[in-house]
This record gives C-alpha cells, sequence and structure tokens, in this order.
C-alpha cells in the first residue's frame, strides 16, 4: 500500500500538483482510519489530504482511477470467462432475443438504449465492459491512447444516433417544461455510460501496461498552464472560473494603501472614547486611511489575430468592471472605441460581448490591427481621462501590418499615467519577428510581460505590487 | 482516546439526524477529521451548505458551537482576546496609592481577560466546535493568527504565558473562494470540497429541509434547478435558493411545476434581474409561452 501511495503521490507531482511531504504522510495516516475496501472511501481521504484546491480536482480523478482503478480479472483466467459469461447473460437478457445476442454493435446499441430508458446500472456497467470487450479492438502492446479507444467504441455504437432515439424518447412528455427535464436526465446517463467506457477502457490499459505509464500519457496541463490561445471550449470556462478571483486581486494590488500609514487622529472620537475611561484618553482614535479606488485603463486588441486571447482579456475587463466603478475599458482593431458600459455592473458577459460585436467602432478600415492609429487617436481624444493615479493595460500581440506604430503617442499616454503596462499573448521568442513592432513600444513601457497563461497572469499580478514597477512620473 | 464517531456511517446518521444530508464522501471527510483532530476546510459555491455542516457537526457531537464570522479588517482583538482595559483602570485607581509592582501584577489576570471566539474555544474545559465562517475573507496577515490555533491548539499572550487547550475543538473552516488561502493554512487541514448536489441528493434534502413536499415536485424543482445551474448566469442558483423555492410553490398551492409556475417564481431562485430575463426566455419559448 506504500509504495501505492508513494507511487500515487509522485504522479500527483509530476502533473502539477502541489503536495508537500507532510500532506502525504497527512495520507498515509488517513489511510490508517480508512476502510481500504470502500474505494470511494479511499478516494475521499486521499482528495481530502493531497489536494487542496478545487481546480486541481480533475487532475486527481484521473490519477486516482489509474492508480486505483479495479484491476480486471486477468485476461483468459477462469474469473475473466465467468464474468464474461455473465455480462452476455445480462445483455442477451435484456434483449429478451428481440435483435440478435448483443454481440453486435447493432445489439450492443439497443440493449444500450433499453438500460439507458430504464436506468439500470447493473445491466450499464456490463454494457460498458461488453462495449469496450467487443468494440474497442484493444491489443496489448499497441501505443494508443485512451482517446482513440473511446472515439472508436463510440463510432461503433453509433452514438449521435442513439442520443437522437434517447431524445425523441423523451418527446412523449407533452408539457414543455417536463420534456426538457427528461431530456437532460436522459442526457446525463449517456454521460455517465460515456464515463463508464472511458475507466473500462483506461483499466484495461493500465492492465497491459502498468499504471505509472498510462498515467502519464493521461496528464493534461493544468488550469493554470493551459494555453490561453488555443484553449478548447472546455479549458476556457475552466479559465474563466479562475479568473474572477484573479481579476479582483489585480485591482486590489493596484489600489493598495501606502503601507504603515493609519491616518491622522480623529480628535471627536478619541474624546468620546475617553469619557468611559474618566477622561483620559487611553485609546486615541485615528481617521481611516484614504483607500484609493482601482483607476485603470484597459486598451485591448480584438482583431483576429488574438481573438482567443481578446475574449480572455475581455473576461479580464468583465471581472474588473463588475466589482470596481473606476475601469475604463476601451477596444480597438484599426479604430479605438470605448466599451466600459458594455461590461459595466448588471451586464452579464455574453451580452457585452455581442453589444461589442453590434455597436462598437473597432474597425475604420480593413479590420487589420492599426496600433500607431490608435495610440494616437487615445492620444488625441481621450488623454483627459488619464490622471496620477491611473494604471493603464495594453493587451496585444503589437503585430501592426506594417504601418506606422507612432510612439509619440504611446509616449504621451505613458507620461500622463502613473505606469503603464504591455501584456503580450505572443512568447517572447516571437517578439519583433515578422510585422510585430514590440521591440519600439517595450522602452516606454513600466513592464512587458508575456501572459499565454493563468500562471502567468498571477505572476504579472503579484509583479505590479512590487514598488520598483510602480515609479512616480509627472505628465511632461 | 475515544473516538466520537465509530466509522463514516455513523457520522453521516449522526448528521442525518439533525437534518444534514451527508453523502458518503463528506461523511468519510467528516469522519477523518475527528480521527486525525485536524480541521476541515470547506470550500464550494456560496448557498450548498457549508456552515450547515458545522452547525450539524456540533449538533450531532452534542457541542457547544462557537462561531467566528471572518470580515475584511478583523484582527487579534476581535478574534482572539482583548484587555478589559476599563475596567483595569477602575482597578488602578481604587487601588491609588499601592506600589507600581504590586498592581500591575493583579491588573494582568484573567479577571481583566476579555476572551473572543478563538480563545474561548481553546480555554473551554468541555471540547467544542469552532466554525469560523467565510476565512477568505480576512486579510493575508490575520490568516497567520488563525495558524497557531489550529496548529499548535494553542495562543500566546505576552502577559499571561500560552494558553494550551485543555480540550481539542473540532474546527470547520469555510471558504467562497474569492481569495486563494495560504499554502501554510490549508496544508493544516483537510479539503472537502462541496459543489452542487446530484439531482437525487437534491431531492432528497428538499423532502428533509421543507415538510409537506410531494415527493413529484420536489423532483421535478431538483431537476429544474440543476438545469438552471447550466445555464450562463452571474449567479446559479444555491441549494438554500432551491429549499427556498421549495417552500414557495408549496405555500402557493402549486402541485405541479409548469413553465408559468416557474417562470412566476423564479425571482425567488434567481437574485439578478438579467439572470431571471435569460432563465424565463429560456424556460418559456415564445412559441409555446
Amino acid at each position: 500500500m506504500l509504495d501505492l501511495l508513494t507511487g500515487f503521490v509522485g504522479e500527483l507531482r509530476a502533473a502539477g500538483l502541489p503536495v508537500s511531504t507532510v500532506e502525504a504522510i497527512d495520507a498515509a495516516a488517513a489511510l490508517c482510519s480508512t476502510d481500504l475496501g470502500d474505494r470511494a472511501a479511499v478516494r475521499a481521504s486521499l482528495s481530502a489530504t493531497l489536494v487542496k484546491s478545487a481546480r486541481y480536482l480533475d487532475a486527481f480523478d484521473t490519477a486516482f482511477d489509474v492508480y486505483f482503478g479495479l484491476r480486471p480479472p486477468e485476461a483468459g483466467s477462469a474469473a475473466a470467462a465467468a464474468q464474461e459469461a455473465a455480462d452476455a447473460a445480462l445483455v442477451a437478457s435484456a434483449l429478451g432475443g428481440a435483435v440478435g445476442t448483443g454481440t453486435d454493435a447493432a445489439g450492443l446499441g439497443e440493449a444500450l438504449l433499453q438500460a439507458l430508458l430504464s436506468d439500470d446500472p447493473g445491466l450499464l456497467a456490463a454494457l460498458a465492459r461488453r462495449a469496450v470487450r467487443l468494440l474497442g479492438g484493444i491489443e496489448p502492446g499497441r501505443p494508443l491512447g485512451a482517446a482513440y479507444y473511446l472515439y472508436r467504441v463510440l463510432r461503433a455504437l453509433d452514438a449521435e444516433r442513439l442520443r437522437q432515439r434517447l431524445r425523441q424518447a423523451a418527446t412523449g412528455e407533452t408539457d414543455g417544461l417536463a420534456r426538457r427535464l427528461a431530456e437532460e436526465d436522459l442526457e446525463g446517463r449517456f454521460e455517465q455510460f460515456r464515463r463508464a467506457l472511458e475507466a473500462e477502457i483506461r483499466r484495461l490499459l493500465v492492465a497491459d501496461r502498468g499504471a505509472a505509464a498510462v498515467a502519464r500519457a493521461l496528464r493534461r496541463p493544468l488550469v493554470e498552464d493551459a494555453d490561453l490561445t488555443m484553449a478548447t471550449t472546455a479549458e476556457l470556462a475552466e479559465i474563466e472560473r479562475a479568473l474572477h478571483p484573479l481579476a479582483r486581486r489585480l485591482a486590489v494590488r493596484l489600489a493598495r494603501r501606502r503601507r504603515g500609514s493609519s491616518g491622522r487622529l480623529d480628535v471627536r472620537r478619541t474624546l468620546r472614547a475617553a469619557l468611559s475611561s474618566g477622561g483620559v484618553p487611553v485609546d486615541p482614535r485615528f481617521r481611516r486611511p484614504h483607500r484609493s479606488k482601482p483607476d485603470i485603463v484597459l486598451l485591448c486588441d480584438i482583431s483576429g489575430s488574438v481573438a482567443t486571447f481578446a475574449r480572455f482579456t475581455l473576461q479580464i475587463v468583465y471581472a474588473l468592471a463588475a466589482q470596481f466603478t473606476r475601469v475604463q475599458s476601451f477596444a480597438f482593431v484599426d479604430a479605438l472605441d470605448e466599451v466600459t458600459g458594455f461590461f459595466g455592473p448588471g451586464a452579464d458577459f455574453a451580452g457585452g460581448v455581442r453589444r461589442l460585436g453590434d455597436e462598437a467602432r473597432v474597425v475604420f478600415f480593413d479590420g487589420h490591427s492599426d496600433y500607431g492609429r490608435v495610440f494616437g487617436q487615445f492620444a488625441s481624444g481621450h488623454l483627459g481621462r488619464l490622471g496620477p493615479r491611473t494604471t493603464v493595460i495594453v493587451t496585444g500581440d503589437a503585430r501592426t501590418n506594417y504601418r506606422d506604430p507612432n510612439p509619440a503617442a504611446l509616449d504621451q499616454i505613458a507620461r500622463h499615467s502613473r505606469a503603464l503596462f504591455w501584456l503580450n499573448p505572443e512568447r517572447k521568442g516571437a517578439w519583433d519577428s515578422g510585422d510585430s513592432v514590440f521591440g519600439v513600444y517595450r522602452p516606454l513601457c513600466d513592464g512587458v510581460f508575456e501572459v499565454r497563461t493563468l500562471r502567468q497572469l498571477a505572476a504579472f499580478v503579484e509583479q505590479v505590487a512590487l514598488p520598483a514597477a510602480r515609479p512616480v512620473r509627472r505628465p511632461g | 482516546m475515544d473516538y466520537p464517531f465509530s466509522d463514516p456511517a455513523a457520522v453521516a446518521a449522526a448528521l442525518r439526524d439533525r437534518g444534514y444530508l451527508a453523502d458518503d464522501h463528506i461523511a468519510q471527510v467528516v469522519f477523518l477529521a475527528t480521527r486525525l483532530g485536524k480541521p476541515v476546510l470547506v470550500e464550494g459555491p456560496a448557498g450548498v451548505g457549508k456552515t450547515e455542516l458545522g452547525k450539524a457537526l456540533a449538533g450531532a457531537l452534542g457541542r457547544r458551537l462557537i462561531r467566528l464570522q471572518c470580515y475584511e479588517g478583523l484582527d487579534e482583538a476581535k478574534a482572539l482576546y482583548e484587555w478589559n482595559y476599563r475596567k483595569q483602570l477602575l482597578r488602578l485607581q481604587a487601588d491609588r496609592g499601592r506600589a507600581w509592582e504590586e498592581v500591575e501584577g493583579d491588573i494582568f489576570t484573567e479577571d481583566f481577560l476579555l476572551t473572543r471566539p478563538l480563545l474561548e474555544a481553546i480555554r473551554s474545559p468541555e471540547p467544542v466546535v469552532l466554525l469560523v465562517d467565510e476565512v477568505d475573507r480576512v486579510e493575508v496577515e490575520t490568516e497567520a493568527l488563525l495558524l497557531e490555533v489550529l496548529a499548535e491548539f494553542q495562543v500566546s499572550i505576552p502577559e499571561l504565558g500560552t494558553v494550551v487547550a485543555s480540550s481539542r475543538p473540532a474546527v470547520v473552516l469555510t471558504s467562497n473562494n474569492t481569495r486563494e488561502l495560504s499554502e501554510a493554512l490549508k496544508r493544516r487541514c483537510l479539503f472537502l470540497h462541496l459543489g452542487y448536489p446530484t439531482v437525487e441528493r437534491e431531492k432528497e434534502i428538499l423532502l428533509a429541509r421543507v415538510p409537506g413536499l410531494p415527493g413529484a415536485l420536489a423532483e421535478q424543482v431538483a431537476g429544474l434547478v440543476r438545469s438552471l445551474r447550466h445555464l450562463p448566469l452571474r449567479k446559479p442558483p444555491s441549494v438554500s435558493e432551491s429549499i427556498d423555492w421549495a417552500r414557495t410553490l408549496l405555500a402557493l398551492g402549486v402541485e405541479r411545476l409548469d413553465a408559468r409556475a416557474a417562470v412566476g417564481t423564479l425571482h425567488v431562485v434567481l437574485k439578478h434581474q438579467p439572470d431571471i430575463e435569460k432563465a424565463a426566455a429560456d424556460l418559456e419559448p415564445p412559441g409555446e409561452g
């Protein structure tokens, strides 16, 4: 057990989860008070001691399934044959001999439809095992991933048609609401079956290659390391959830009051408090120190070349604007338009994006980014928005399609604000290549940051708090 | 040492008696907490029963509940202890004429100590349950204060020395995850993530919390709440809101939930106007309404 646990902890660490030695010891202690025959209990004990953030639960579950999955009976053994016979019998009896014997894809599909409609967990489990055995085509030693086998089984079962038939079954309900609930119910059951298939495939792969190898193949980057510019929809949703606390933190960092100063003496309240101690002012009261509100201006490139990243920066805009009123945001492609109102308090994100597409005038000429023109537009029309407490954050790749970069305008913006930061979604190596004019803008900024992942964004948030990154400027 | 519960099933049963339906995962983690004597950090969206768990645990253990509600600006004086200087001052005036050395020994004694929740939990002669609510709201500096208490179950008071717990309190911390807690704090706790329950469990919760609710209606409410949680809302409905909803429908005499009844009472479950509009449009497509 101890070897298994240390192997498991090693795998978690390799997947990027921070697991300290103390926590590993706790896990071992927890297992001593756990019924080891109960997988769910073991899972609960390990997750409570080893995982300390909901963000890591998915990665934990994957690794747990691989390391602590039920081992299938050895291929060719009596136990394996017995289980196979039992499964086959169960499937055949469900079909009642109506459509084949349940050894081909059509028969399995039919049995599956019945099992899903009647919500029979025993039959579903048997079907998952049968389907993987008969349709997966898993051969020992072939270096193919679990995702491939899952795709293969689902295609053989004709999952799309199956789901359609499930939806049809739900239309039996006359009431719109009831139909909707029934549909969602069936969809949920199908999703469970899909997971059962996945688990079964992993089980077989683990038996073939060993837990460590399978776990390595299944490792995915954690949310904070997922590449923002190439994230899948599911990853984006996860990233967006993690973003809100971070945006709030950024705003707090930028607004942080000076340390050490606790405000001026409040004479009135001090004298009032002194009354209860016989007129002796033992308890001096101070005015609350003034907490400045975060004053942020965001300039976001939303052109096609940074589309995914733009969605992410708009999420930052949204998260900031929902909590703080003094956040002004502008979007641009080759023209600049204010979008503050679209994402203000009370607005929802999807609606904001829609309004951005419908109403914002961000395209002037041909829909290719023109940073020089945009900065010029801001410098001539919006300099009044900036003040000695304003932080300006520009997000974009500085690819200005070989047009005039107009650094003088950006310099003017920098001079009128407290600090100017630039977040660039491109790899450092790609900066200044091709039509990127980042090298021109870079010296004008107080800080430039490569932001491709949440972790890098967090690092930026940490860094803007450092005094060195916040020089005091005077408009010149 | 004897433990309050023999196995996780006993935990679940005891919590159930207090009206809290714990699934196997929750029961196992709470059981571990009582065995290992570690605090439990409960994290999850608002309104899934994090605070309820602490209260139910106190009931299940038959212990007193001491609750520390955290907020931004919570400090030592409010969380740990404070000297009652007014009383000290009176004492000084009454003792006029005595030598300072004598008086000093007098006024820094337990008579002049105002205990706050953390110290109270530690000094209590019989074991208690300490509920530290919304711990993510305090500043990082205050979090450090919790560390000594949670790890060593002791408090250092410069004038008195170290107060060691006479009995170990069971500690439950809750967090809405508005900010990342420090590694040090998390390391000392068992982590329990409470998400939204499955439809079946939510139905059970509704039936347990809303007496007289018909089973069919409970199932519909649970199903519809899950359906609402899939929509991109600002604030998805929580369990406490679905309980409110079930109560409302019961009070209105609704026996079967249809789209009209649902849309008419949406304001009970959803608290933002854009959310209500979005959900109403989704539940009542133009063709059907």
